[in-house]
Protein backbone atom coordinates (compact mmCIF):
# COMPACT_ATOMS: atom_id res chain seq x y z
CA UNK A 1 0.00 0.00 0.00
CA UNK A 2 2.45 2.26 -0.91
CA UNK A 3 -0.62 4.73 -2.38
CA UNK A 4 -0.41 8.35 -1.03
CA UNK A 5 -3.51 9.49 0.86
CA UNK A 6 -4.60 12.63 1.42
CA UNK A 7 -4.41 13.66 5.79
CA UNK A 8 -7.90 14.32 5.67
CA UNK A 9 -8.46 10.58 4.43
CA UNK A 10 -5.72 9.66 7.12
CA UNK A 11 -7.89 11.30 9.54
CA UNK A 12 -11.48 9.69 8.64
CA UNK A 13 -9.48 6.28 8.61
CA UNK A 14 -7.36 6.50 11.56
CA UNK A 15 -11.26 8.25 13.86
CA UNK A 16 -12.96 5.19 12.09
CA UNK A 17 -10.61 2.45 13.25
CA UNK A 18 -9.96 3.95 16.65
CA UNK A 19 -13.79 4.33 17.41
CA UNK A 20 -14.47 0.45 16.15
CA UNK A 21 -11.15 -0.65 18.01
CA UNK A 22 -12.34 0.95 21.14
CA UNK A 23 -15.97 -0.23 20.69
CA UNK A 24 -14.79 -3.62 20.51
CA UNK A 25 -12.25 -3.07 23.81
CA UNK A 26 -14.89 -2.04 25.63
CA UNK A 27 -15.77 -4.95 27.62
CA UNK A 28 -12.38 -5.73 28.34
CA UNK A 29 -11.89 -1.56 29.71
CA UNK A 30 -14.91 -1.87 31.74
CA UNK A 31 -14.02 -4.56 33.58
CA UNK A 32 -10.44 -3.38 34.00
CA UNK A 33 -12.37 -0.08 35.30
CA UNK A 34 -15.18 -2.15 37.16
CA UNK A 35 -12.14 -3.86 39.18
CA UNK A 36 -10.99 -0.66 40.57
CA UNK A 37 -14.21 0.64 42.08
CA UNK A 38 -16.25 -0.03 45.19
CA UNK A 39 -18.77 -2.23 45.25
CA UNK A 40 -21.59 0.67 45.35
CA UNK A 41 -19.52 2.21 42.74
CA UNK A 42 -19.63 -0.49 40.61
CA UNK A 43 -23.75 -0.42 40.68
CA UNK A 44 -24.03 2.95 40.56
CA UNK A 45 -27.19 4.73 38.47
CA UNK A 46 -26.13 6.00 36.18
CA UNK A 47 -23.20 4.33 35.23
CA UNK A 48 -19.29 6.26 36.56
CA UNK A 49 -16.94 5.82 33.48
CA UNK A 50 -13.73 7.36 35.40
CA UNK A 51 -14.19 9.84 37.72
CA UNK A 52 -14.99 7.51 41.05
CA UNK A 53 -12.49 7.05 44.03
CA UNK A 54 -9.99 4.34 42.99
CA UNK A 55 -9.18 1.21 44.65
CA UNK A 56 -7.26 -1.65 44.93
CA UNK A 57 -9.01 -3.29 47.68
CA UNK A 58 -10.80 -6.13 45.30
CA UNK A 59 -7.96 -7.48 44.28
CA UNK A 60 -7.37 -7.96 48.01
CA UNK A 61 -10.61 -9.36 49.10
CA UNK A 62 -9.92 -12.13 45.67
CA UNK A 63 -6.74 -13.05 46.58
CA UNK A 64 -7.75 -13.37 50.17
CA UNK A 65 -11.17 -15.17 50.14
CA UNK A 66 -10.78 -17.35 47.38
CA UNK A 67 -7.58 -18.59 47.53
CA UNK A 68 -6.92 -17.26 43.94
CA UNK A 69 -3.08 -17.91 44.56
CA UNK A 70 -3.81 -21.63 43.76
CA UNK A 71 -6.06 -21.73 41.20
CA UNK A 72 -3.60 -19.03 39.37
CA UNK A 73 -0.39 -21.99 40.07
CA UNK A 74 -2.89 -24.80 38.37
CA UNK A 75 -3.69 -22.57 35.41
CA UNK A 76 0.37 -22.59 35.34
CA UNK A 77 1.30 -25.60 35.57
CA UNK A 78 -1.43 -26.91 33.33
CA UNK A 79 -0.55 -24.53 30.46
CA UNK A 80 2.74 -24.77 30.97
CA UNK A 81 3.32 -28.67 31.29
CA UNK A 82 0.96 -29.16 28.72
CA UNK A 83 2.68 -27.24 26.40
CA UNK A 84 6.16 -28.36 27.16
CA UNK A 85 5.31 -31.96 27.05
CA UNK A 86 3.79 -31.28 23.79
CA UNK A 87 6.90 -29.57 22.44
CA UNK A 88 9.09 -32.61 24.02
CA UNK A 89 6.82 -35.11 21.75
CA UNK A 90 6.37 -32.98 18.80
CA UNK A 91 9.69 -31.73 17.90
CA UNK A 92 11.02 -34.81 16.96
CA UNK A 93 7.97 -35.68 15.01
CA UNK A 94 7.95 -32.31 13.19
CA UNK A 95 11.83 -32.62 12.44
CA UNK A 96 11.95 -35.71 11.31
CA UNK A 97 8.70 -35.01 9.18
CA UNK A 98 9.95 -31.80 7.86
CA UNK A 99 13.72 -33.25 6.84
CA UNK A 100 13.46 -36.61 5.95
CA UNK A 101 9.77 -36.64 4.93
CA UNK A 102 8.17 -39.51 2.86
CA UNK A 103 5.11 -40.67 0.73
CA UNK A 104 3.14 -40.63 3.72
CA UNK A 105 3.83 -37.56 5.77
CA UNK A 106 1.57 -35.83 3.99
CA UNK A 107 -1.40 -38.46 5.17
CA UNK A 108 -0.10 -38.32 8.73
CA UNK A 109 -0.33 -34.69 9.20
CA UNK A 110 -3.33 -34.65 7.63
CA UNK A 111 -4.66 -37.39 10.09
CA UNK A 112 -3.33 -35.45 12.64
CA UNK A 113 -5.26 -32.87 11.91
CA UNK A 114 -8.18 -34.55 11.86
CA UNK A 115 -7.83 -36.19 15.57
CA UNK A 116 -8.29 -32.32 16.45
CA UNK A 117 -11.92 -32.46 15.06
CA UNK A 118 -13.44 -34.56 17.16
CA UNK A 119 -15.78 -33.03 19.50
CA UNK A 120 -14.66 -32.76 22.93
CA UNK A 121 -18.62 -33.28 23.84
CA UNK A 122 -18.61 -37.28 22.22
CA UNK A 123 -15.95 -38.36 24.16
CA UNK A 124 -16.59 -36.85 27.33
CA UNK A 125 -17.95 -39.85 29.06
CA UNK A 126 -14.89 -42.29 28.19
CA UNK A 127 -12.55 -39.56 28.92
CA UNK A 128 -14.23 -39.42 32.03
CA UNK A 129 -14.96 -42.80 33.09
CA UNK A 130 -11.02 -43.22 32.69
CA UNK A 131 -10.19 -40.98 34.81
CA UNK A 132 -11.91 -41.83 37.84
CA UNK A 133 -10.62 -45.47 37.02
CA UNK A 134 -6.63 -44.40 36.80
CA UNK A 135 -7.37 -41.96 39.70
CA UNK A 136 -6.75 -38.83 37.57
CA UNK A 137 -9.71 -36.87 37.86
CA UNK A 138 -9.22 -33.76 39.66
CA UNK A 139 -5.49 -33.65 39.46
CA UNK A 140 -3.24 -30.75 37.27
CA UNK A 141 -1.45 -34.13 36.04
CA UNK A 142 -4.20 -35.83 34.38
CA UNK A 143 -5.22 -32.05 32.71
CA UNK A 144 -1.57 -32.04 31.48
CA UNK A 145 -2.14 -34.94 29.54
CA UNK A 146 -5.35 -34.05 28.09
CA UNK A 147 -4.69 -30.90 27.25
CA UNK A 148 -1.53 -32.07 25.58
CA UNK A 149 -3.35 -34.20 23.39
CA UNK A 150 -6.13 -31.41 22.51
CA UNK A 151 -2.98 -29.12 21.07
CA UNK A 152 -0.29 -32.20 20.15
CA UNK A 153 -1.53 -31.95 16.38
CA UNK A 154 -1.51 -27.86 16.68
CA UNK A 155 1.52 -28.10 17.82
CA UNK A 156 2.83 -30.19 15.22
CA UNK A 157 1.91 -28.40 12.52
CA UNK A 158 3.34 -25.39 13.75
CA UNK A 159 6.55 -26.37 14.14
CA UNK A 160 6.28 -28.57 10.56
CA UNK A 161 5.85 -25.38 8.83
CA UNK A 162 8.54 -23.18 10.56
CA UNK A 163 11.04 -26.59 10.50
CA UNK A 164 10.81 -26.32 6.79
CA UNK A 165 11.33 -22.98 6.02
CA UNK A 166 14.93 -23.81 7.03
CA UNK A 167 16.60 -24.15 3.84
CA UNK A 168 18.53 -27.98 3.38
CA UNK A 169 21.40 -26.29 1.73
CA UNK A 170 22.67 -24.38 4.59
CA UNK A 171 22.70 -28.39 6.25
CA UNK A 172 24.84 -29.72 3.48
CA UNK A 173 27.03 -26.64 2.72
CA UNK A 174 28.00 -26.89 6.58
CA UNK A 175 28.62 -30.66 6.09
CA UNK A 176 30.61 -29.80 3.34
CA UNK A 177 32.68 -27.69 6.05
CA UNK A 178 33.43 -30.48 7.65
CA UNK A 179 31.02 -30.11 10.42
CA UNK A 180 29.84 -32.99 12.46
CA UNK A 181 26.30 -33.79 13.34
CA UNK A 182 26.52 -32.16 16.66
CA UNK A 183 28.08 -28.95 15.46
CA UNK A 184 25.32 -28.79 12.73
CA UNK A 185 22.81 -29.51 15.51
CA UNK A 186 24.01 -26.87 18.01
CA UNK A 187 25.33 -24.54 15.82
CA UNK A 188 23.39 -23.81 12.74
CA UNK A 189 20.01 -26.05 13.13
CA UNK A 190 18.85 -24.82 16.79
CA UNK A 191 19.42 -21.15 16.17
CA UNK A 192 17.20 -21.41 13.56
CA UNK A 193 14.60 -23.47 15.16
CA UNK A 194 14.61 -21.44 18.20
CA UNK A 195 11.82 -18.56 16.76
CA UNK A 196 9.91 -20.80 15.50
CA UNK A 197 9.88 -23.08 18.93
CA UNK A 198 8.72 -20.01 20.95
CA UNK A 199 6.19 -18.93 19.00
CA UNK A 200 4.72 -22.42 18.95
CA UNK A 201 5.09 -22.60 22.70
CA UNK A 202 3.73 -18.94 23.13
CA UNK A 203 0.25 -20.01 21.02
CA UNK A 204 -0.18 -23.02 22.77
CA UNK A 205 0.22 -21.46 26.47
CA UNK A 206 -2.69 -19.29 25.14
CA UNK A 207 -4.94 -22.09 23.97
CA UNK A 208 -4.53 -24.15 27.15
CA UNK A 209 -5.13 -21.37 29.54
CA UNK A 210 -8.18 -20.46 27.96
CA UNK A 211 -9.57 -24.21 27.34
CA UNK A 212 -12.60 -24.35 29.07
CA UNK A 213 -14.30 -27.43 28.58
CA UNK A 214 -12.30 -30.39 29.95
CA UNK A 215 -10.70 -27.74 32.55
CA UNK A 216 -14.53 -27.48 33.81
CA UNK A 217 -15.44 -31.31 33.14
CA UNK A 218 -12.41 -32.96 35.24
CA UNK A 219 -11.98 -30.42 37.93
CA UNK A 220 -13.58 -29.88 41.31
CA UNK A 221 -11.52 -28.38 44.36
CA UNK A 222 -8.52 -29.39 43.94
CA UNK A 223 -6.87 -28.91 40.50
CA UNK A 224 -9.31 -26.25 39.06
CA UNK A 225 -7.51 -23.80 37.08
CA UNK A 226 -8.57 -19.75 36.55
CA UNK A 227 -11.24 -20.79 33.74
CA UNK A 228 -12.88 -22.64 36.55
CA UNK A 229 -12.44 -20.30 39.26
CA UNK A 230 -14.25 -17.71 36.75
CA UNK A 231 -17.48 -19.66 36.17
CA UNK A 232 -18.01 -20.37 40.59
CA UNK A 233 -18.36 -16.56 40.14
CA UNK A 234 -21.92 -17.10 38.28
CA UNK A 235 -23.63 -18.96 41.51
CA UNK A 236 -25.70 -16.04 42.48
CA UNK A 237 -23.64 -15.20 45.84
CA UNK A 238 -20.65 -14.50 43.68
CA UNK A 239 -22.62 -11.30 42.41
CA UNK A 240 -20.53 -8.98 43.20
CA UNK A 241 -19.41 -6.52 40.03
CA UNK A 242 -16.04 -5.50 41.10
CA UNK A 243 -14.82 -8.59 42.84
CA UNK A 244 -15.76 -10.31 39.63
CA UNK A 245 -14.09 -8.06 37.47
CA UNK A 246 -11.03 -7.85 38.97
CA UNK A 247 -11.07 -11.98 39.48
CA UNK A 248 -11.21 -11.53 35.63
CA UNK A 249 -8.82 -9.46 35.33
CA UNK A 250 -6.26 -11.28 37.03
CA UNK A 251 -7.59 -14.23 34.96
CA UNK A 252 -7.17 -12.71 31.99
CA UNK A 253 -4.03 -10.03 32.15
CA UNK A 254 -1.48 -12.41 31.49
CA UNK A 255 -2.31 -13.82 28.54
CA UNK A 256 -3.54 -10.75 26.88
CA UNK A 257 0.10 -9.36 27.64
CA UNK A 258 1.53 -12.82 25.82
CA UNK A 259 -1.42 -12.52 23.10
CA UNK A 260 -0.35 -9.59 21.72
CA UNK A 261 3.02 -10.26 21.02
CA UNK A 262 1.99 -13.48 19.17
CA UNK A 263 -0.15 -12.15 16.90
CA UNK A 264 1.93 -12.46 14.17
CA UNK A 265 2.17 -16.43 14.88
CA UNK A 266 -1.08 -16.94 15.50
CA UNK A 267 -2.84 -16.54 12.00
CA UNK A 268 -0.49 -19.61 10.42
CA UNK A 269 -1.23 -21.33 13.72
CA UNK A 270 -4.56 -21.59 13.62
CA UNK A 271 -4.90 -21.99 10.11
CA UNK A 272 -2.26 -25.05 9.97
CA UNK A 273 -0.68 -23.03 7.56
CA UNK A 274 -3.74 -22.39 5.04
CA UNK A 275 -3.24 -18.75 5.51
CA UNK A 276 0.26 -16.69 5.88
CA UNK B 1 19.90 -37.21 1.01
CA UNK B 2 17.78 -39.56 3.47
CA UNK B 3 19.43 -43.14 3.48
CA UNK B 4 17.63 -45.89 4.93
CA UNK B 5 19.74 -45.36 8.31
CA UNK B 6 18.01 -42.05 8.79
CA UNK B 7 14.43 -43.13 7.32
CA UNK B 8 13.81 -45.51 10.33
CA UNK B 9 15.43 -42.69 12.80
CA UNK B 10 12.81 -40.56 11.48
CA UNK B 11 9.85 -43.18 12.07
CA UNK B 12 11.54 -43.54 15.53
CA UNK B 13 11.10 -39.71 16.33
CA UNK B 14 7.61 -39.51 15.02
CA UNK B 15 6.28 -42.63 16.75
CA UNK B 16 5.48 -41.52 20.21
CA UNK B 17 3.30 -38.40 18.64
CA UNK B 18 1.59 -40.92 16.42
CA UNK B 19 0.92 -43.69 18.85
CA UNK B 20 -0.46 -40.72 21.42
CA UNK B 21 -2.46 -39.48 19.13
CA UNK B 22 -3.94 -42.89 18.27
CA UNK B 23 -4.61 -43.50 21.50
CA UNK B 24 -6.08 -40.48 22.13
CA UNK B 25 -8.39 -41.20 18.77
CA UNK B 26 -8.91 -44.94 18.96
CA UNK B 27 -9.73 -45.44 22.72
CA UNK B 28 -12.65 -42.90 23.59
CA UNK B 29 -14.17 -43.60 20.32
CA UNK B 30 -14.31 -46.95 20.81
CA UNK B 31 -15.66 -46.44 24.42
CA UNK B 32 -18.01 -43.98 23.06
CA UNK B 33 -19.24 -46.35 20.10
CA UNK B 34 -19.88 -49.53 22.63
CA UNK B 35 -21.61 -47.61 25.14
CA UNK B 36 -23.91 -45.98 22.75
CA UNK B 37 -25.37 -49.53 21.86
CA UNK B 38 -25.83 -50.27 25.97
CA UNK B 39 -28.70 -49.32 28.53
CA UNK B 40 -26.04 -47.64 30.72
CA UNK B 41 -27.01 -45.63 33.90
CA UNK B 42 -24.02 -45.65 36.54
CA UNK B 43 -26.24 -44.06 39.35
CA UNK B 44 -29.27 -46.42 38.52
CA UNK B 45 -27.88 -50.01 38.39
CA UNK B 46 -25.09 -49.35 35.82
CA UNK B 47 -24.82 -51.57 32.39
CA UNK B 48 -28.24 -52.95 32.11
CA UNK B 49 -27.38 -55.02 28.94
CA UNK B 50 -26.92 -54.11 24.46
CA UNK B 51 -30.07 -52.42 22.95
CA UNK B 52 -29.01 -52.54 19.58
CA UNK B 53 -30.12 -48.95 17.77
CA UNK B 54 -32.22 -48.01 20.50
CA UNK B 55 -30.31 -44.92 22.16
CA UNK B 56 -29.47 -43.66 18.27
CA UNK B 57 -33.33 -43.69 17.65
CA UNK B 58 -34.56 -42.45 21.22
CA UNK B 59 -32.08 -39.69 20.55
CA UNK B 60 -33.44 -38.14 17.50
CA UNK B 61 -36.70 -38.65 18.41
CA UNK B 62 -36.54 -37.14 22.17
CA UNK B 63 -38.86 -33.40 22.15
CA UNK B 64 -35.13 -31.64 22.88
CA UNK B 65 -33.61 -33.55 19.62
CA UNK B 66 -34.38 -30.90 16.94
CA UNK B 67 -34.47 -27.54 19.10
CA UNK B 68 -31.01 -28.18 19.69
CA UNK B 69 -30.25 -28.98 15.98
CA UNK B 70 -32.11 -25.72 14.98
CA UNK B 71 -30.27 -23.49 18.23
CA UNK B 72 -26.97 -25.06 17.08
CA UNK B 73 -27.32 -24.15 13.22
CA UNK B 74 -28.52 -20.64 14.28
CA UNK B 75 -25.46 -19.99 16.85
CA UNK B 76 -22.99 -21.38 13.82
CA UNK B 77 -24.75 -19.50 11.33
CA UNK B 78 -25.49 -16.37 13.46
CA UNK B 79 -21.91 -15.98 14.41
CA UNK B 80 -20.32 -17.16 10.87
CA UNK B 81 -22.37 -14.05 8.94
CA UNK B 82 -21.78 -11.47 11.69
CA UNK B 83 -17.96 -12.06 11.97
CA UNK B 84 -17.43 -12.70 8.59
CA UNK B 85 -19.19 -9.59 7.07
CA UNK B 86 -17.63 -7.17 9.98
CA UNK B 87 -14.34 -9.31 9.77
CA UNK B 88 -14.34 -8.44 6.38
CA UNK B 89 -15.47 -4.93 6.68
CA UNK B 90 -12.89 -4.46 9.53
CA UNK B 91 -9.91 -5.93 7.64
CA UNK B 92 -10.47 -3.63 5.03
CA UNK B 93 -10.33 -0.92 7.79
CA UNK B 94 -7.53 -1.59 9.14
CA UNK B 95 -5.29 -2.02 5.81
CA UNK B 96 -6.09 1.22 5.58
CA UNK B 97 -3.59 4.29 6.19
CA UNK B 98 -3.61 5.60 9.49
CA UNK B 99 -2.25 6.91 12.92
CA UNK B 100 -1.68 4.45 15.75
CA UNK B 101 -2.42 1.17 13.52
CA UNK B 102 -0.64 -1.37 16.06
CA UNK B 103 -2.19 -0.17 19.00
CA UNK B 104 -5.88 -0.63 17.21
CA UNK B 105 -5.00 -3.92 15.72
CA UNK B 106 -4.12 -4.67 19.41
CA UNK B 107 -7.48 -3.18 20.67
CA UNK B 108 -9.57 -5.16 18.09
CA UNK B 109 -7.74 -8.63 18.71
CA UNK B 110 -7.92 -8.55 22.53
CA UNK B 111 -11.25 -10.78 23.08
CA UNK B 112 -9.73 -13.61 21.31
CA UNK B 113 -7.39 -14.28 24.82
CA UNK B 114 -10.20 -13.37 27.01
CA UNK B 115 -10.71 -16.70 28.54
CA UNK B 116 -14.98 -17.99 27.45
CA UNK B 117 -16.15 -17.91 31.27
CA UNK B 118 -14.67 -14.53 31.61
CA UNK B 119 -16.59 -12.81 28.48
CA UNK B 120 -19.47 -15.20 29.25
CA UNK B 121 -19.75 -14.12 33.00
CA UNK B 122 -18.45 -10.34 31.93
CA UNK B 123 -21.18 -9.65 29.18
CA UNK B 124 -23.92 -12.00 31.37
CA UNK B 125 -23.64 -9.76 35.06
CA UNK B 126 -21.81 -6.61 33.46
CA UNK B 127 -23.76 -5.49 30.29
CA UNK B 128 -26.78 -8.12 30.00
CA UNK B 129 -28.51 -7.70 33.88
CA UNK B 130 -31.82 -6.42 33.40
CA UNK B 131 -31.18 -4.46 36.75
CA UNK B 132 -27.35 -3.16 36.70
CA UNK B 133 -25.91 -4.24 33.44
CA UNK B 134 -24.50 -1.11 31.18
CA UNK B 135 -27.12 -2.34 28.22
CA UNK B 136 -29.93 -2.06 30.92
CA UNK B 137 -28.51 2.02 31.42
CA UNK B 138 -28.26 2.61 27.70
CA UNK B 139 -31.98 1.26 26.77
CA UNK B 140 -33.30 3.32 30.34
CA UNK B 141 -31.37 6.95 28.46
CA UNK B 142 -32.95 6.45 25.84
CA UNK B 143 -36.61 5.67 27.35
CA UNK B 144 -37.25 2.05 26.69
CA UNK B 145 -37.67 -0.38 29.42
CA UNK B 146 -34.92 -2.56 29.64
CA UNK B 147 -34.78 -6.02 27.88
CA UNK B 148 -33.92 -9.46 30.16
CA UNK B 149 -31.46 -10.86 27.40
CA UNK B 150 -30.28 -14.13 28.17
CA UNK B 151 -34.03 -14.88 28.73
CA UNK B 152 -35.95 -12.71 26.35
CA UNK B 153 -33.66 -12.45 24.56
CA UNK B 154 -31.19 -15.79 24.76
CA UNK B 155 -30.31 -16.54 21.51
CA UNK B 156 -29.11 -13.56 19.85
CA UNK B 157 -27.07 -12.84 23.45
CA UNK B 158 -25.62 -15.56 23.09
CA UNK B 159 -24.50 -14.96 19.33
CA UNK B 160 -23.36 -11.48 20.36
CA UNK B 161 -21.45 -12.84 23.49
CA UNK B 162 -19.62 -15.98 21.18
CA UNK B 163 -19.65 -13.31 18.36
CA UNK B 164 -17.55 -10.92 19.90
CA UNK B 165 -15.20 -13.60 20.96
CA UNK B 166 -14.57 -14.81 17.56
CA UNK B 167 -14.53 -11.26 15.66
CA UNK B 168 -10.70 -10.96 16.12
CA UNK B 169 -10.27 -14.48 14.60
CA UNK B 170 -11.83 -13.29 11.78
CA UNK B 171 -10.61 -9.77 11.32
CA UNK B 172 -6.70 -10.93 11.73
CA UNK B 173 -6.76 -13.74 9.30
CA UNK B 174 -8.89 -11.72 6.69
CA UNK B 175 -6.45 -8.57 7.22
CA UNK B 176 -3.60 -10.94 6.56
CA UNK B 177 -4.97 -12.02 3.29
CA UNK B 178 -6.02 -8.37 2.26
CA UNK B 179 -1.99 -7.45 3.06
CA UNK B 180 -0.83 -9.73 0.25
CA UNK B 181 -3.08 -8.00 -2.26
CA UNK B 182 -1.52 -6.33 -5.13
CA UNK B 183 -1.81 -2.60 -4.43
CA UNK B 184 -0.85 -1.99 -8.12
CA UNK B 185 -4.00 -4.10 -9.30
CA UNK B 186 -6.14 -1.70 -7.45
CA UNK B 187 -4.77 1.55 -8.33
CA UNK B 188 -4.81 0.58 -11.93
CA UNK B 189 -9.05 0.26 -11.62
CA UNK B 190 -9.11 3.17 -9.76
CA UNK B 191 -7.50 4.94 -12.79
CA UNK B 192 -9.78 3.09 -15.26
CA UNK B 193 -12.35 4.68 -13.11
CA UNK B 194 -14.17 1.67 -11.97
CA UNK B 195 -15.78 2.27 -8.90
CA UNK B 196 -15.12 1.31 -4.96
CA UNK B 197 -17.97 -1.27 -4.86
CA UNK B 198 -16.91 -3.01 -8.28
CA UNK B 199 -12.86 -2.86 -6.94
CA UNK B 200 -14.24 -4.83 -3.81
CA UNK B 201 -16.85 -7.04 -5.53
CA UNK B 202 -14.16 -8.30 -8.45
CA UNK B 203 -11.05 -7.92 -6.76
CA UNK B 204 -10.89 -7.41 -3.20
CA UNK B 205 -13.50 -10.01 -2.19
CA UNK B 206 -12.39 -13.13 -4.93
CA UNK B 207 -8.61 -12.63 -3.39
CA UNK B 208 -10.17 -12.95 -0.20
CA UNK B 209 -11.96 -16.31 -0.70
CA UNK B 210 -10.01 -18.74 0.37
CA UNK B 211 -8.98 -17.11 3.53
CA UNK B 212 -12.99 -16.26 3.92
CA UNK B 213 -13.13 -20.37 3.58
CA UNK B 214 -10.68 -20.83 6.09
CA UNK B 215 -12.40 -18.87 8.52
CA UNK B 216 -15.49 -20.55 7.92
CA UNK B 217 -14.65 -24.19 8.04
CA UNK B 218 -12.46 -23.07 11.54
CA UNK B 219 -14.80 -21.31 13.18
CA UNK B 220 -17.63 -23.81 12.42
CA UNK B 221 -15.49 -26.27 13.66
CA UNK B 222 -14.92 -25.01 17.34
CA UNK B 223 -18.42 -23.37 17.43
CA UNK B 224 -20.72 -26.23 17.26
CA UNK B 225 -18.59 -27.01 20.41
CA UNK B 226 -19.24 -23.90 22.16
CA UNK B 227 -19.31 -24.76 26.32
CA UNK B 228 -18.62 -22.67 28.00
CA UNK B 229 -20.78 -19.59 27.13
CA UNK B 230 -23.60 -21.49 27.29
CA UNK B 231 -23.14 -23.20 30.95
CA UNK B 232 -21.97 -20.36 32.45
CA UNK B 233 -24.64 -17.79 31.06
CA UNK B 234 -28.37 -19.91 30.51
CA UNK B 235 -27.19 -23.28 31.76
CA UNK B 236 -29.30 -24.36 28.19
CA UNK B 237 -32.03 -22.76 29.76
CA UNK B 238 -34.24 -20.14 27.62
CA UNK B 239 -33.96 -22.31 23.87
CA UNK B 240 -30.40 -22.02 24.10
CA UNK B 241 -29.58 -26.19 24.22
CA UNK B 242 -27.11 -26.82 21.61
CA UNK B 243 -26.43 -30.40 20.24
CA UNK B 244 -23.60 -30.51 22.03
CA UNK B 245 -24.81 -29.03 25.83
CA UNK B 246 -27.77 -31.79 25.16
CA UNK B 247 -25.17 -34.41 24.95
CA UNK B 248 -22.99 -33.08 28.15
CA UNK B 249 -26.55 -32.86 29.90
CA UNK B 250 -27.62 -36.38 29.13
CA UNK B 251 -23.76 -37.63 29.91
CA UNK B 252 -23.40 -35.69 33.19
CA UNK B 253 -26.27 -34.14 34.47
CA UNK B 254 -28.71 -37.37 33.81
CA UNK B 255 -25.81 -39.74 33.61
CA UNK B 256 -27.32 -41.72 30.85
CA UNK B 257 -24.42 -42.91 29.39
CA UNK B 258 -25.81 -44.53 26.53
CA UNK B 259 -27.90 -42.69 25.41
CA UNK B 260 -25.29 -39.54 25.40
CA UNK B 261 -22.95 -41.87 23.21
CA UNK B 262 -25.35 -42.02 21.23
CA UNK B 263 -25.38 -38.48 20.23
CA UNK B 264 -21.82 -38.31 20.74
CA UNK B 265 -21.75 -40.47 17.34
CA UNK B 266 -24.27 -38.08 16.27
CA UNK B 267 -21.95 -34.88 16.60
CA UNK B 268 -18.84 -36.92 15.84
CA UNK B 269 -20.29 -37.43 12.23
CA UNK B 270 -21.46 -33.99 11.94
CA UNK B 271 -18.19 -32.64 12.81
CA UNK B 272 -16.55 -34.78 10.09
CA UNK B 273 -18.53 -33.65 7.07
CA UNK B 274 -17.06 -29.93 8.01
CA UNK B 275 -13.67 -31.35 8.99
CA UNK B 276 -13.67 -33.29 5.34
CA UNK B 277 -14.11 -29.66 3.85
CA UNK B 278 -11.24 -28.12 5.76
CA UNK B 279 -9.13 -30.84 4.74
CA UNK B 280 -8.73 -30.93 1.57
CA UNK B 281 -7.89 -26.80 1.56
CA UNK B 282 -5.25 -27.31 3.71
CA UNK B 283 -4.15 -30.87 2.36
CA UNK B 284 -4.12 -28.80 -1.09
CA UNK B 285 -1.65 -25.90 0.51
CA UNK B 286 0.20 -28.45 1.42
CA UNK B 287 0.88 -29.62 -1.91
CA UNK B 288 1.90 -26.05 -3.34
Amino acid sequence: MARAVTPQRKAINTAAAWAVGLLIFFPILWTILTSFKTEATAIADPPVFLAFDWTLENYGVVMERSNYGRFLWNSIIIAGGSTLLGIIIAVPAAWSMAFVPSKRTKDILMWMLSTKMLPAVGVLYPIYLLFIKMGLLDTKFGLVIVLMLINLPIIVWMLYTYFKEIPGEILEAARMDGASLKEEVIHILTPMAVPGIASTILLNVILAWNEAFWTLNLTAAKAAPLTAFIASYSSPEGLFYAKLSAASTMAIAPILILGWFSQKQLVSGLTFGAVK
Amino acid sequence: MATQHSRSAARLMMAPAVVLLLGWMLVPLTMTLYFSFKRYLPLRGGDLGWVGFENYTRFVTSSAFWPSIQTTLLIVGGVLVITVVLGVLLAILLNQPMWGQGVVRILVIAPFFVMPTVSALVWKNMFMDPNYGLLAHLWKFFGAAPVEWLSQASLPSIILIVSWQWLPFATLILLTAIQSLDGEQLEAAEMDGAPAYKRFGYITLPHLGRAITVVILIQTIFLLSIFAEIFVTTGGAFGTKTLSYLIFQRVLESQNVGLGSAGGVYAIILANIVAIFLMRIVGKNLDA
